[in-house]
């Protein structure tokens, strides 16, 4: 049987790792955001050199593994004299990791918006900011929220990265639990309890929201 | 930083021998969670009364933990309980859990994707629902699929790094060995693995992007 005692006596601890999860994780979330939309203007902007960096930023991050990120913030960088703390250097790599992907959602949502839209409000005497902001942006919305929700959820769960680089979440709070009790099985089993807290909510409300916007089309 | 030195023969052959190690321990695991993905998702799809929803429960339980979660849980939790698992089962097990419960999802997608009227059409022709869904609905489903499996076995090739906390010898953890050495290692090392995992996945999206947009 799993030893509840384990979760009472510890809590202080899981919940000073679950605390940092979340700050981890909405942090990253702004971060890749911000990140994100940048990127994605980059790649629809009319000028070509801005759309290549764009690009090459969306293909090659997407394409290579969320650690290498997070070492090289914490490992490498401390190498040419620039130390990072885990969570620090954690949470820029989540957010530069995750940006790659809102990117992409963001571009194919103002993208599934009609282009005569566009040509319309610009010779109405739009500038392209102005028909952006006011007609394309509030119609890509709708169409953005569900895949950003889900990349809100594999945020949460690859923040546990920060566990590998002492980044002072759930997974490495866990670890110290397991060290001072030298239980392993059950201290993890309520490190994934903690996990499914956030991540259960998130995904039924991303679900949900999926459901009703794909009503409205 | 001291180019020729991190890349010597040497370590360029034992990152090589890392990123084999890599693609085998992927390969492996999406075959074996291929194979329970069909059976996860047939199940969820198929609406057996109790079945489906303990498959359901299953499936989003192990969708929404982080992989690193698992691949720590198999190889340090389990032989407390008397399950001992060399480094190279212990990362393929856990791997194959989680994908093969991603892939349940990809799979249902593609048979929820397959027009319901076909269904009604077989069984009224008097196929068993069963026989409906191998002949008439899983080969069309079965088409859709492929993108999304190559994408996420993208994911998985790159989830694999997180296996340095097992120490498996994969390419991070070979990484890791060569920069150990020698400060100035770090940054060449780095931008060589990211380039080894990034030309193999992009070549992979390619073909995804490929076959999406064959079917659409």
């Amino acid at each position: 049987m799993i030893d509840f005692s384990i979760l009472i006596n510890n809590l202080d601890t899981y919940l000073e790792g679950f605390k940092n999860t979340i700050f981890a994780s909405i942090i990253g979330l702004v971060g890749s955001f911000i990140i994100g939309v940048i990127v994605a203007v980059m790649r629809i902007a009319p000028i070509k050199p801005l759309n290549w960096i764009g690009t090459v930023y969306v293909e090659f991050i997407r394409n290579i593994p969320l650690l290498i990120i997070a070492f090289f913030f914490y490992v490498g960088l401390p190498a040419v004299g620039v130390t990072l703390s885990g969570f620090v250097a954690g949470t820029i790599a989540l957010s530069i990791y995750t940006a790659s992907f809102i990117a992409e959602a963001i571009r194919a949502g103002i993208q599934s918006v009609p282009k005569g839209q566009m040509e319309a409000a610009r010779s109405s005497g739009l500038t392209y900011v102005q028909a952006m902001r006011t007609i394309i942006l509030p119609q890509a919305i709708k169409i953005v929220i569900p895949p950003i929700g889900n990349q809100f959820i594999n945020l949460v769960k690859n923040s546990s990265i920060l566990g590998i680089i002492a980044g002072l979440d759930l997974m490495y709070f866990g670890d110290i639990v397991s060290s001072h009790t030298f239980v392993t099985f059950d201290v993890y089993i309520f490190v994934a309890l903690f996990y499914l807290v956030l991540t259960i909510p998130l995904s039924l409300g991303v679900g949900y929201l999926e459901k009703r916007l794909a009503r409205n089309h | 930083m001291d180019i020729t030195g991190a890349l010597s023969a040497d370590h360029l052959k034992f990152l090589a021998d890392g990123f084999w190690l890599t693609l085998y321990v992927a390969f492996i695991s999406i075959v074996l969670s291929f194979i329970i993905g069909i059976l996860l998702g047939t199940l969820r799809y198929a609406k057996i009364p109790v079945v489906s929803k303990v498959v359901a429960v299953l499936v989003e339980t192990i969708r929404n933990m982080p992989l690193l979660l698992i691949i720590f849980f198999t190889f340090f939790a389990l032989p407390e309980v008397g399950i001992k698992l060399s480094v190279t089962v212990a990362a393929i097990s856990a791997l194959t859990v989680f994908e093969s419960a991603m892939l349940a999802e990809i799979v249902r997608g593609g048979l929820n994707s397959v027009d319901k009227g076909q269904i009604e059409a077989a069984r009224s022709s008097g196929l068993t629902y069963i026989q409906t869904l191998r002949t008439i609905v899983m080969p069309q489903a079965l088409r859709r699929m492929v993108p999304p499996i190559v994408s996420q076995f993208i994911s998985l090739l790159k989830d694999t790094s997180l296996c340095v906390i097992v120490a498996l010898p994969e390419l991070m953890h070979n990484a890791q060995i060569i920069y150990a050495q020698n400060v100035n290692y770090i940054i060449p090392v780095f931008i060589v693995v990211a380039l080894m995992y990034f030309i193999v996945n992009y070549c992979l999206s390619l073909i995804a992007r490929r076959l999406e947009s064959r079917q659409a």
